[in-house]
């Protein structure tokens, strides 16, 4: 029997005036699996995630998420599709105007019908998962960089989305903090079965969370396969890539 | 020549379509005040906001815009040999059909308009929109239109505001300067003054306010690239509000008053 498949993309492209960034990408995510994207930077690793709640739309081809064209929707469907899709953005993205307690409660607020206390328990306990706890009242200015990428994934699993989409979720933050962060990751599929797509150039945190890794390339998926395949693939660009060498098939520009 | 003409060609049909996707906007932002009793708290704080950024340079340049107008008035009367006690009919009328209305527009034109673009330009080249859109929240329901609607009900109020202190502007011009009595002066307004006066200067301040507020959000909404394209779209809001509110003036007044 197959699995559910939450996920499917066909064949997309898209560029931004002359300059083709995706180019034919095929891929399919099953329920309460985990994606990793890798790939160089500037290979359109976000570009790709934001196919995937509309954010951008393809030039070509089609996103289907459970099985529905989203390209199609009308956006009242799309705002309910959409509320089931959290997404930790690279730059976190959070509202400058709000504190950290509203950014995360945001959402909550705004499409759900919570009281302010209960928005506010919930608040409290996805800053605290994140290691942020009691820093409701700063405001993102106040914050690192990375207390600022924890805060945008607090605010991305805040609504208990069914997908989830990670650009970066451990850039900029040490060791531990990441492999908190690999763990909470871990948590949200094991006890909620979230479906997961993650963009990451950090290895160790690919390894770790990673049931799949697809490494995008000119456009194109170039490899695909489990941890373990990636690790040892004899493939000249996948290696150059996961070792981080200067020099080989990969051209710099 | 040829490539004279399709550059203008061009020109032409980019305003147009710029014209075209403010107003969709616009439609899209009215659609959404059905949602204005959800989203009174973000409105109220753009109440504040407008009031704060407009009130003192308001006060400023309606003092002086009165005193300068009775001023202006008061020796053209002369000029023509009309009587003095007409002159506060002339100003008061100048000023709460024309004057006000425009100048406050312009002036909040430059101050909120310019606030409006900046804030969501910026939002737009930080990915604060897209973060919006991601939490399934419209833009359009929670920036846009709180922004449009007290834009469209603080510039008559005012405009309002205005009307008094240009007035009283004008009133101390012609009793320090001109030798005129207060009464003389006030009686000039009180006798002048009609209904259909206020509701003209009221209307056009409104669709100023509409233009204010449509035009900064959608500016702010083309940002791209970073600072300065934030700085370009402030820059342009700025410029084509500006052009709007004197176009739409000259049209509500042909409207309005038949020669
Ligand atoms: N809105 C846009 N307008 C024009 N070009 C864009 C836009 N967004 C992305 N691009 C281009 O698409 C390409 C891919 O960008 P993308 O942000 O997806 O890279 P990335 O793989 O996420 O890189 P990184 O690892 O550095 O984040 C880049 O060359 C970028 O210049
Ligand atoms: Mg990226």
């Amino acid at each position: 029997m197959m699995s559910a498949q939450v996920i499917r993309i066909e064949n997309i492209s898209r560029a931004f005036g002359s300059k083709k960034v995706l180019n034919g990408i095929n891929l399919a995510v099953d329920k309460g699996e985990s994606l990793v994207i890798i790939g160089q930077s500037g290979c359109g690793k976000s570009v790709l995630l934001k196919h995937l709640n509309r954010l951008l739309r393809p030039d070509s081809g089609a996103v289907y998420i459970h099985d529905k064209d989203i390209s199609l929707m009308p956006s009242e469907e799309l705002f309910e599709l959409r509320k089931t899709i959290g997404m930790l953005f690279q730059s976190a993205a959070l509202l400058d105007s709000l504190t950290v307690g509203e950014n995360v409660g945001l959402g909550l607020r705004e499409g759900w019908k919570y009281s302010k206390s209960e928005i506010a328990d919930m608040v409290r306990d996805k800053l605290e998962l994140v290691g942020l706890a009691n820093t409701e009242n700063l405001y993102p200015s106040d914050l690192s960089g990375g207390m600022r990428k924890r805060v945008g994934l607090a605010r991305a699993i805040a609504t208990n989305p069914e997908i989830l989409l990670y650009d970066e979720p451990t850039t900029g933050l040490d060791p531990i903090t990441s492999d908190i962060i690999n763990n909470l990751m871990i948590e949200l599929r094991e006890k909620l079965k979230v479906t997961s797509i993650a963009v990451t150039h950090d290895m160790t945190s690919a390894y770790k969370i990673a049931d799949r890794i697809v490494m995008l390339y000119n456009g194109k998926i170039e490899f695909e396969g489990t941890p373990e395949q990636v690790r040892n693939s004899g493939n000249e660009i996948v290696s150059q890539f996961i070792n981080g060498r200067a020099t080989g098939p990969i051209e710099v520009q | 020549m040829a490539n004279g003409f399709l550059l203008v060609g061009r020109r032409a049909l980019n305003f147009v379509a710029r014209l075209g996707s403010t107003f969709i906007l616009l439609l899209k932002t009215v659609y959404y005040f059905k949602e204005i009793p959800r989203s009174l708290g973000l409105i109220v704080d753009q109440f504040f906001f407008i009031g704060n950024k407009s009130l003192p340079l308001i006060v400023i340049t309606s003092i002086f815009i009165g005193a300068v107008s009775a001023w202006q008035a008061a020796y053209q009367f002369q000029f023509i040999g009309a009587p003095l006690r007409y002159l506060g009919a002339a100003v008061g009328k100048a000023i709460v059909i024309e004057l006000a209305p425009v100048l406050t527009a312009l002036v909040v034109a430059g101050r909120v308009g310019a606030g409006i673009a900046a804030e969501i330009g910026t939002m737009k080249v930080t990915e604060q929109i897209d973060a919006l859109e991601s939490m399934a929240i419209s833009p359009v329901r929670y920036l846009v239109m709180p922004r449009f609607f007290a834009s469209l009900t603080m510039i008559p109020l005012l405009t309002i505001f205005s009307n008094f202190v240009a007035i009283a502007g004008a009133l101390a011009v012609s009793v320090l300067f001109v030798d005129l009595s207060y009464e003389t002066f006030l009686n000039g307004i009180k006798n002048s003054f009609q209904i259909f006066d206020m509701v003209s200067g009221l209307t056009k301040s409104a669709v100023f306010g509409a233009i204010i507020g449509i035009v900064g959000c959608h500016e702010g909404y083309r940002a791209e690239g970073g600072a300065r394209g934030v700085g370009k779209s402030t820059m342009e809001a700025v410029v084509i509000s500006s052009v709007m509110i004197l176009i739409a003036d000259y049209i509500i007044a042909t409207v309005l008053f038949k020669v």
